[in-house]
């Protein structure tokens, strides 16, 4: 593996990914977390734009950082009163042995080839543009049953959000 | 290039760390942040899979388009959970999840 820019890009977006999600899961503050959160989920979108899917960095830069990040951020100032949570964690030593050993048996999947060689060089130069996202996800052939069910489980998800946090008094 | 493998291992540490805050974290706004990475390192395991796959042109769009549904679930559990934890805690003043315990039979 040579040293160009897209291996650069991904060690420095693997720190940024790792990294945040390492202070998400260990920061006493969650505020800093959420700033944390944002910082994991810039170096995901990072991995889309080394996978040729710049479209999917961009939504998720809106969606995620925009939108989930900014509602957590708000839930975290509306609940913040409450500190008198001394610790941060409970079960840390079962959780964390439990969470290593997930990890080295997916680790384990990953690197020994199990399901056949790996052939990391046959990467397949085709360019697919928003455009064919755009058609496939109207095509009666490619995901509009999908479509449809998603626009109709965002729309149930924001009715029902907003009638479980309304106040009961006004 | 980078090889596949390389993205899988740093998806597989995320939802790994994600595993960790669910079931260690306190804080239920925490736990739903961790969820988060988790569904983060899915994406990156189902956008690098599509990447390096060689389907055939039928197939070209499913790890792109799952990808973008998992996306608008994420959003809807986000919003749902939120909502949820904020109820909680006007009844309760407690964002803990152990001490929601009305349902407990």
């Amino acid at each position: 593996m040579e040293l160009n820019a897209v291996t650069i890009g991904f060690f420095i977006f693997s720190v940024f990914t790792l990294g945040g999600g390492i202070g998400v899961v260990t920061t006493r503050n969650l505020f800093q977390g959420t700033i944390w959160l944002m910082v994991s989920l810039f170096g995901v979108a990072g991995y889309f734009v080394l996978l040729s899917a710049p479209f999917l960095a961009a939504v998720q830069i809106l969606v995620y950082i925009g939108a989930i990040a900014i509602l957590i951020t708000f839930a975290v100032m509306l609940t913040r009163s409450v500190t008198r949570i001394r610790e941060r964690y409970i079960r840390t030593v079962p959780s964390f042995v439990a969470s290593l050993a997930l990890f080295l048996v997916l680790l384990f999947g990953v690197t020994v080839p199990i399901f056949g060689e790996q052939n990391p060089e046959a990467i397949p130069a085709f360019v697919m543009t928003t455009r064919d996202l755009g058609v496939a996800l109207v095509d009666a052939d490619g995901y509009v049953a999908p479509f449809l069910l998603a626009s109709i489980l965002l729309t149930a998800a924001m009715i029902g959000a907003i009638f479980i946090a309304r106040d009961e008094e006004s | 290039m980078v090889p596949l493998w390389m993205y899988l291992a740093v998806a597989a540490a995320l939802f790994c760390i994600g595993v960790f805050g669910v079931l260690s974290r306190r804080n239920a706004v925490a736990i739903l942040m961790s969820v988060e990475l988790m569904l983060n390192a899915v994406n990156i395991n189902l956008v690098a899979f599509w990447r390096y796959s060689e389907t055939g042109t039928d197939l070209l769009l499913n790890g792109y388009a799952f990808t973008a549904f998992v996306l608008i679930v994420a959003a809807a559990e986000a919003a749902v959970g939120l909502a949820i934890i904020i109820t909680v805690y006007r009844n309760r003043r407690s964002v803990i999840p152990e001490e929601a315990v009305t349902l407990k039979g």
